[in-house]
């Protein structure tokens, strides 16, 4: 019964032994390129970041804009900001699924079974979100130039608006990432997080401004962490002075990483019960 | 040294007690089965030997590191295959080897070319530029058997490695899991299929319910449910309760209890009995055919030590395998 079959002539599986342990930054880079391919070879996955704000931009320019603010291109200006901060706080929730399909899937295992930094998945996987908000910014900049999108602020406007709204999506990401862990089907995560980021987006000021809202809405939206960071991205690309906002966006997003980063970690490298 | 200790290992999930002390004592250089029913424990086990779970008392040390405190020295020399294919669905076969290369501190050409030797090896160099999604479910138990060797771990732990496989995918699995023994890593393998550690395993632990309820080589698992047994295969089961009540009358509670009702196995003291129950059933117009004498199967071993069966390979296995042999 336990005689072992001589292997097939060619087939031998001549296993090299174990090298050295590699770097976290090694480990982590290795682990973007898995997130990169991903990306390659599954290009539905940007579909879904593309095509919305596209779709949001127009609608709202178009739709809306005459009785909002008197013109389209009126209008732009002062939603294209807010358009690109909903973008990318909606797509953060990918942090939460591509985690929790990795746990789903086995693959979680496979890498806190492999002698690497434990949480270099974690930091490979942020650097694919990176390339995916960038890709949507991008669109949604170009789209808003095409449209009549014109930031006062210039280049360097938009694009400190672009790293405090990154600040501020890498922030969250570290919620997801405790959400994932915690749920049992990627699905969930979808559903739940739409559940939390529909009101947070919708009842701000993305939209319209806080004038127009009833009084008691106002102080609910004025409060809304996604007003702040509205506010203070409609004030860097159109160069105007609100720093109050952008230090409370700056404060926020620190905080909630110092606090929520370490409990991710520690969540990661402990047990789950399946 | 063994190559894997573990004393007294309890785990609880909340309330739940899935081990509850399990012993184990594995030698290296072989494979070693770790046989059981679904919940039996065998992945709980698995989870804590690899470090990704850590024990709620009881300890165990691999190739003598500790697992909890020294988790990083046990997964620099074990890999792991769990149950369900841990590779990544939408990279390719050869992108999901380079991958763990990378990860294992081999250079990029190093990776691919381990990788491109390894599918060779697996069968798989025709699928190497496919996406892993589009695997059958055979070709996915061998990438991820190979993302296992991609360096060559001491020991390697194979999770229920063919759970789910059709008759051909099973037998490569098999080819593969002798062919790595051979090479000196040592497998643990759990699995719920009997046939399956009788045919690889040197030394097979038996666990249930959270305990390792007997160990040792299947020779002696089966010398200590009874020495000689007659093994018929009914044709019809409605026959069985006949064909009991027929043995009974000569030989009584000699009948093995079974969980296939046309496998009747019957403990005889001797080849006379045999023949004395043969003739028994004869009389009483059961009809059967294939008998042998022999010692008990593992599935009498599992009756016998737990009061109930073990999963039996699915019917159209065992059948072209007797076929084959």
């Amino acid at each position: 019964m336990n005689q072992v079959q001589s292997p097939p002539a060619g087939s031998r599986l001549s296993l090299a032994t174990r090298t050295a342990s590699v770097s976290p930054l090694s480990a982590t880079a290795t682990l973007a390129w898995r997130a990169m391919l991903k990306i390659k070879h599954v290009p539905f996955q940007l579909f879904d970041v593309t095509m919305t704000p596209i779709m949001f931009t127009l609608l709202f320019t178009y739709m809306f804009g005459g009785a909002l603010a008197g013109s389209p291109r009126e209008y732009i200006q002062y939603l294209l900001p807010g358009i690109l901060v909903q973008t990318i706080v909606f797509i953060t929730i990918y942090t939460g699924v591509g985690l929790n399909t990795d746990i789903q899937k086995g693959l979680y295992d496979r890498f806190r079974s492999l002698p690497i930094w434990q949480p270099s998945p974690l930091f490979g996987a942020l650097v694919g979100d990176l390339f995916r908000y960038t890709v949507a910014g991008t669109i949604i900049v170009v789209l808003g130039l095409i449209l009549g999108f014109r930031p006062a602020g210039g280049v360097g406007g938009v694009l400190l608006a672009y790293v405090l709204v990154l600040l501020f999506a890498f922030a969250i990401s570290w919620l997801w990432i405790i959400f994932g862990m915690k749920v049992k089907t990627p699905e969930s995560v979808m559903t739940a997080s739409f559940v939390f980021l529909m009101p947070l987006t919708f009842a701000s000021n993305i939209f319209v401004s806080l004038a127009t809202m009833p009084p008691w809405l106002q102080a609910i939206v004025r409060h809304n962490p996604v007003t702040r960071l509205a506010n203070a991205t409609r004030a860097l690309m159109h160069g105007q002075n609100t720093g109050e906002d952008i230090l409370w966006v700056v404060g926020t997003s620190v905080a909630i990483t110092l606090v929520f980063a370490p409990i991710a970690l520690r969540m990661y490298h402990r047990e789950r019960i399946n | 040294m063994n190559a894997i200790e573990a004393n007294g290992l309890v785990k609880d999930f909340g309330k739940t007690r899935a081990l509850n002390g399990v012993d184990l004592q594995i030698r290296s250089g072989s494979v070693y089965g770790m046989l059981g029913p679904n919940g039996a424990g065998k992945t709980t086990t698995v989870r804590i030997l690899t470090t990704l779970l850590a024990p709620t008392s009881g300890s165990a040390s691999v190739l003598g590191h500790d697992v909890v405190r020294d988790a990083r020295l046990v997964r620099q020399k074990v890999s792991l295959t769990g149950q369900y294919a841990s590779v990544d669905e939408d990279l390719t076969g050869q992108e999901n080897l380079i991958l763990v290369g990378r990860l294992l501190g081999m250079t990029w050409s190093e990776a691919r070319a381990r990788g491109t030797e390894l599918l060779k090896a697996f069968d798989l160099q025709e699928a190497a530029s496919r996406q892993v999604r589009t695997f059958s479910g055979g070709m996915r138990r061998r990438i991820d058997i190979a993302a296992s060797l991609v360096t060559r771990p001491e020991i390697l732990f194979l999770d229920e490695p063919t759970t789910g496989l059709d008759p051909r995918s099973r037998n490569q699995v098999w080819d593969l899991v002798r062919l790595i023994a051979v090479e000196g890593t040592t497998v643990l393998l759990t699995t719920q299929y009997l046939e399956e550690v009788d045919r690889l395993a040197e030394r097979l632990a038996v666990i249930d319910q959270g305990k390792v309820i007997a160990e040792g080589t299947s020779r002696e698992l089966k010398s200590s449910v009874g020495g000689n047994t007659l093994h018929c295969h009914l044709l019809d089961p409605d026959q069985r309760a006949a064909a009991n009540q027929a043995i009974h009358r000569i030989l009584p509670d000699s009948v093995l209890p079974q969980t296939d009702l046309t496998a009747l196995a019957v403990k005889v003291p001797d080849a006379s009995k045999a023949v004395d129950v043969l003739s028994a059933l004869t009389r009483a117009q059961v009809r059967f055919r294939d008998f042998s004498m022999g010692s008990p199967s593992l599935d009498d071993v599992f009756f016998a030590l737990t009061g109930r069966g073990a999963e039996p390979l699915p019917k159209n296995t065992a059948q072209k395998e007797a076929a084959a042999s």
